[in-house]
């Protein structure tokens, strides 16, 4: 977060009860991007818990969410509002995630660390000196607590090696259940015939270790699909239907063809339909790139994923909700063979050397052993020590420790990683292709230059008293103006802003409202001026596009929009390589070209045109105010029009890919060490249990070394 | 060696204990928002009256 203060915290009032304990099934979920401190949590449930109609409220910081347990059918949209007045940015999240816990593994991964304490215990024993029968009463002590907690915990990795073996194939967890099956049955028979040495400790830690990343590994993805399931609530899922005379709120996917639907000025298109009533404005970036407003007529079809610039209106659907353009993009980008379900990523390509190579030196080994002594028990002996010794402990924490670490240290920076293997292909990228519209730059309302001083003073008080994003982006350019005292602010939803200053009436919203102009116009008494729609440059742009070339980034833009408007930005932001007026196809074409030549090309785009290209890339990024199509098909997702994360999230990448592979070199050091003594036939327990534990902590600490800046 | 015979239970007893412990606190969901609880702790929300406003 770049310093973001917290709006709601100064409002925190006092608390009545908060403390909810856990009344009633929770009904409700919703997602809050921007709360991060105790002052957070205590004014969303101080607020929200105060409500009739809410039972509890709790939240949940580390999802940043809010769980409420309130009447199956209640309307969420009050909470948001009431959220919003305070302060915090709060969407609706679809249905309550049901989600399946983790429990299992981490409970597995307790009994593990407890059974593998208590072994270690005994083994101490064993190794400082104890002999004869109470070696033997030791080791029966120790196969009494590692055989069955050995047994239930390694459960995942015995049900992935059988799954893998069945179809003939090896996969990591082959090895691991080898290792740890031929460890406890090796003990127990040293055990049975009095043997010096037992591997109970070394079977629990290999067990404990392995299931420590995994349940890491759990996380993430459960972090990630939680990430998608936040950003497809970020799209508007209501709408407003008008039935005869009334209006009902109604979830988009129950809206029919032949419906009718009420849009507020600034709301985007949900379904494909028919314009009625008077003329509109609409910004139509999303499909095609152009930045200017397009004037739609009674009549004229409207696409979903259009902006409405004036309203209200209404439309009347075509198609139902399952058939529009937005949904058959979001469907055609998901089943799009992208550079994510080609790309291998380094943990399995690390298996695939891995795996052969440790059942090759066993079996070696074995050979060897069997040949030079004749002994086959002794060989035997040897080959599984060599198993046990090489098993890929280090290696199955060493990524999932990193990816934790990176994908955490990123979410904090308000950037959401939603596919697995995003991260390793981020690293790699040496070129960044950015869409124009609505990525580097977007559209704001601004001022005529007639204006005399005391309307842009009024304009300022009305454009500041509404939340909506077409006033809100006149305050930036009006920042050196005082407000007017405007009285009796009142806003009418979707169409306008209206008040009154020094007697007189003043309106700011929608031509077609107040009645007088067209576009938007701001009014006072009879005076009416008109406000112009011009694009500008995002506030991070420049800046983000001079970092991505300082990290030796080549940098391109590619748009929809006309020649003269991408020259005009690209100028803005000192881009060399424009490619303007292209078509969607064209998008695509022009990546899978730079890409024949050898680039890796992170694609950074929000419209519906980029989709292609975003899923054709090498890697592909969204920001945060993206279509739920473009958000489907980027890698990383950026929360708001934080630009800088682009930087932030390319630095991390390589940080985690740097620390992956030197993880790797640090386990094959310590393999390198152990396998030759494995080898020669001195590999003891003890020796097993240190190279276990030093390489997995060694690694643990490394990933922890994965960091967000410079 | 007899010190075994009561050395031996007592650790596996404090063992399990924790093992107990440990299922209990899992049960109970205390993993579900561990940064959430870090921040609860600065809440003074149990039993004072309500501040003044």
């Amino acid at each position: 977060m770049t310093g973001a203060g917290c709006s709601g915290c100064a409002a925190a009032g006092p608390v009545t009860g908060a403390a909810a304990e856990r009344p009633g099934l929770p009904t409700h979920e919703l997602i809050l991007p921007t709360i991060h401190c105790s002052g957070c949590i205590r004014s969303v449930e101080t607020l929200l818990n105060a409500r009739p109609d809410i039972a509890s409220a709790r939240v949940n910081l580390s999802r940043k969410r809010v769980v409420i347990s309130a009447a199956p059918d209640a309307d969420p949209a009050p909470w948001v509002s009431a959220l919003a007045g305070i302060g915090f940015e709060a969407h609706e999240a679809r249905g309550v995630t049901s989600e399946k816990k983790d429990d299992g593994l981490v409970l597995r991964l307790g009994i593990a660390g407890f059974a593998m304490m208590n072994v270690m215990l005994l083994s101490v024993a064993v190794w400082s000196g104890a002999t004869d029968s109470t070696r033997d009463f030791l080791h029966w002590i120790a196969a009494a607590i590692a055989l069955p907690a050995a047994l239930y915990c390694a459960q995942p990795f015995f049900v992935s090696a059988w799954s893998a073996l069945r179809v003939r194939r090896l996969n990591m967890d082959v090895p691991i259940s080898l290792a740890i099956l031929l460890a406890s049955g090796l003990s127990l028979y040293e055990t049975m015939v009095g043997g010096e040495y037992a591997y109970f400790d070394a079977a629990l830690a290999l067990t404990f270790f392995l299931l420590g990343g995994r349940v890491l590994e759990t996380r993430m993805r459960r972090a990630a699909r939680s990430a998608a399931a936040d950003l497809a609530a970020l799209e508007p899922n209501r709408v407003t239907r008008v039935d005869g005379e009334t209006r009902a709120n109604c979830p988009v996917d129950e809206v029919r063809a032949g419906d009718t639907l009420w849009l507020a000025a600034g709301s985007r298109v949900p379904v494909d339909g028919l314009l009625l009533g008077q003329a509109a404005q609409v910004d139509r970036s999303a499909l095609t790139g152009e930045s200017d407003a397009i004037e739609v007529a009674e009549g004229d079809v409207l696409t979903a994923g259009d902006v409405m610039l004036s309203g209200p209106v209404t439309l009347r659907t075509t198609v139902d909700a399952s058939g529009s353009t937005l949904r058959r993009l979001i469907q055609l980008a998901s089943v799009a063979e992208g550079a994510r379900s080609r790309y291998t990523s380094l943990a399995s390509r690390a298996a695939g050397v891995y795996a052969p190579l440790v059942h090759g030196l066993s079996f070696a080994a074995f050979l060897g052993w069997a040949y030079a002594t004749g002994d086959i028990y002794y060989a035997l002996t040897i080959a599984i020590a060599t198993l046990i010794i090489t098993c890929p402990c280090a290696l199955g924490l060493a990524v999932p420790a990193v990816s934790t670490v990176a994908t955490g240290r990123l979410f904090r920076a308000g950037v959401l990683v939603k596919s697995e293997t995003a991260l390793e292909r981020l690293a790699e990228v040496d070129t960044v292709v950015f869409d124009k519209t609505g990525t580097l730059s977007d559209s704001a309302l601004v001022s005529g230059t007639d204006m005399p001083d005391d309307a842009l003073a009024v304009l300022k008080a009305l454009a500041r008293a509404s939340n909506h994003p077409l006033s809100r982006s006149v305050l930036p350019a009006l920042a050196g103006i005082t407000a007017a005292d405007v009285t009796g602010i009142s806003e009418h939803r979707g169409a306008g802003i209206k008040g009154a200053y020094n007697g007189v009436d003043v309106a700011l919203g929608d031509a077609g409202w107040i009645g007088q102009g067209r576009g938007t116009v701001l009014q006072i008494g009879t005076q009416t001026y008109p406000l112009a729609r011009r694009e500008r440059a995002l506030p991070e742009a420049a800046e983000t596009i001079r970092n991505l070339r300082a990290m030796g980034l080549g940098v391109h833009m590619l748009t929809g929009d006309s020649l003269a408007n991408a020259d005009r930005m690209a100028a803005q932001l000192d881009v060399d390589n424009v490619h303007a007026a292209v078509s969607p196809e064209m998008k695509q074409t022009l990546i899978h070209d730079l890409q024949a030549e050898g680039r890796k090309v992170l694609m950074v785009g929000d419209g519906l045109n980029d989709t292609l290209a975003l899923t054709q890339a090498w890697a592909s990024i969204a920001p945060g105010t993206a279509l739920e199509a473009s958000q489907n098909a980027a890698d990383v997702v950026l929360l708001g029009q934080r630009l800088s994360g682009i930087g932030t999230v390319l630095y991390i990448a390589r940080s985690a890919r740097r620390r992956i592979l030197e993880n790797f070199a640090l386990a094959a050091l310590y393999n390198m060490i152990a396998i030759p003594l494995a080898l020669a036939g001195f590999a003891t327990p003890l020796m097993a249990a240190l190279a276990m534990s030093t390489s997995s902590l060694t690694v643990t600490l490394n990933a922890l070394r994965t960091r967000a800046a410079p | 060696m007899n010190i075994l015979v009561i050395l031996v239970p007592s650790s596996l007893i404090l063992g399990l204990g924790a093992l107990i412990a440990f299922v209990w606190t899992l049960r109970n969901d205390q993993y579900d928002d561990l940064e959430g609880d870090a921040a609860r702790i600065l809440l003074d929300d149990d039993e004072t009256p309500d501040p003044p406003d």
